[in-house]
């Protein structure tokens, strides 16, 4: 149901009824409510459809973990943890925030003047023990979210490839994509919030 | 049977940040307009993209797109107060820059010119990057952008405080925050899906 369920992005940044952030989130009060309602179609949707609660939260985490969002990785693993995941499964997602963190953005364009602003950085490559835990579907899957979150611009058709040949369906790449791009938003909106909270 | 990726036809790479108008070439299959249902269409918003490979991609997943479109329209178009239309476009085009998306670049640099009628300063951000000298108030808004894109990200006290010194109220650094934020969004969907291609 619209509107009943607790403000993700108020609650991470910790902005209260009548704080002066509280009155600058309701200048814009259509990027509040679908901000949250995208938190909802990504992570509680109607019809999950192919993408279970697990992987969604365990990219969620994932996602935060590579940001140094601690915070707001933690929320992403308790909703993990609430949807069934085994242990095995979240020191996975632990382990691989590990294994990838870098700093970002890097990569390359294509061949020409801005061949000189081509930035080299890490490919990541899942681990032999956490691909295992990770299973067929999310080991793919954390290899494509590393690129979207670090270094964007190296995408090219064959990384999509490799999600198809992992089982995820066009529609599934989609939502996977959504769900990253979006994290990518929801982060920076609560850091920067944060900051400017901090500074009165 | 596993789907495959799309291949573009023929096309003429972009290999410079232009403001020209550029194409978007998909790498996943769109929905067919044919076979979009009432659900779908509405995910749209607006009935024009239709025609809009990209949305018809995007609308595989309609509730997801649905909340985005409506979180970026109002991030960018509430005329309620706030930073100035021109401004918001700023940050974007910034975002993109910083990111490496060239048609998102492309887009919001053609916005940004437009609405502050200084052509030449945003075609210096594009040639010459995000350290270009554009006047303090334009360098502290792409300062603050490139820092909140950085992952992890490096906005600190410092990028609010010399908002403020140039002019930025709350709100204002709000709508920094929230369009620089949103680009981290719509370039990682534009960057991994498809790529630009020139017009001629």
């Amino acid at each position: 149901m619209a509107g009943t369920d607790a403000d993700i992005i108020d609650a991470l940044v910790g902005i209260t009824p009548g704080s002066s952030l509280d009155a600058i989130r309701a200048r814009r009060p259509e990027a509040r409510a679908h901000a949250q309602a995208t938190y909802r179609a990504l992570f509680t949707p109607d019809a999950p459809g192919n993408i279970s609660a697990q992987e969604r939260f365990a990219v969620g985490e994932f996602v935060a973990g590579l940001h140094g969002a601690t915070a707001i990785a933690d929320r992403y693993a308790e909703r993990l943890v609430e949807s069934g995941a085994s242990a095995a499964l979240k020191e996975a997602v632990d382990a691989a925030v590990k294994e990838a963190k870098t700093h970002g953005p890097y990569g390359s364009y294509p061949a020409g003047p801005l061949s000189r602003e081509d930035a080299a950085g890490p490919v990541y490559r899942v681990a032999a023990a956490t691909r295992r835990a990770l299973g067929p579907r999310l080991a793919p899957a954390f290899e494509h979210v590393h690129m979207l979150v670090f270094h964007p611009r190296d995408a090219a058709p064959a990384a999509l490839q490799a999600l198809l040949d992992a089982g995820w369906s066009t529609t599934d790449i989609v939502t996977l994509s959504q769900i990253v791009a979006f994290l990518s938003f929801q982060i920076r909106v609560v850091t920067g919030l944060r900051t400017l909270a901090g500074r009165p | 049977m596993t789907e495959k990726v799309l291949v573009p036809p023929d096309h003429t790479v972009p290999i410079a940040f232009t403001r020209a108008q550029l194409d978007w070439l998909p790498w996943l299959e769109p929905l067919a307009v044919e076979a979009m249902t009432p659900r779908h269409l509405a995910s749209l918003v607006d009935a024009a993209r239709v025609k809009s490979p990209y949305f018809r991609l995007l609308a595989r997943d309609p509730d997801a797109l649905e909340a985005r479109t409506r979180t970026d329209k109002d991030i960018f178009y509430n005329p309620d107060a706030g930073l100035p239309r021109a401004e918001r476009e700023l940050a974007a085009a910034a975002t993109s820059r910083f990111n490496g998306c060239l048609y998102c670049a492309s887009v919001h640099a053609r916005h940004a010119a437009t609405y502050s009628k200084r052509e030449a300063d945003v075609q210096h951000l594009l040639d010459a990057g995000v350290t270009a000298d554009l006047g303090e108030r334009w360098n502290a808004i792409v300062a603050a952008s490139v820092a909140l894109t950085a992952t992890p990200t490096t906005f600190g006290p410092e990028h609010v405080d010399r908002l403020r010194h140039a002019g930025l109220d709350d709100l204002a650094i709000s709508d920094v925050i929230h369009a620089a934020a949103f680009f981290n969004w719509a370039n990682r969907l534009m960057l991994s899906l498809g790529e630009p291609a020139a017009t001629v």
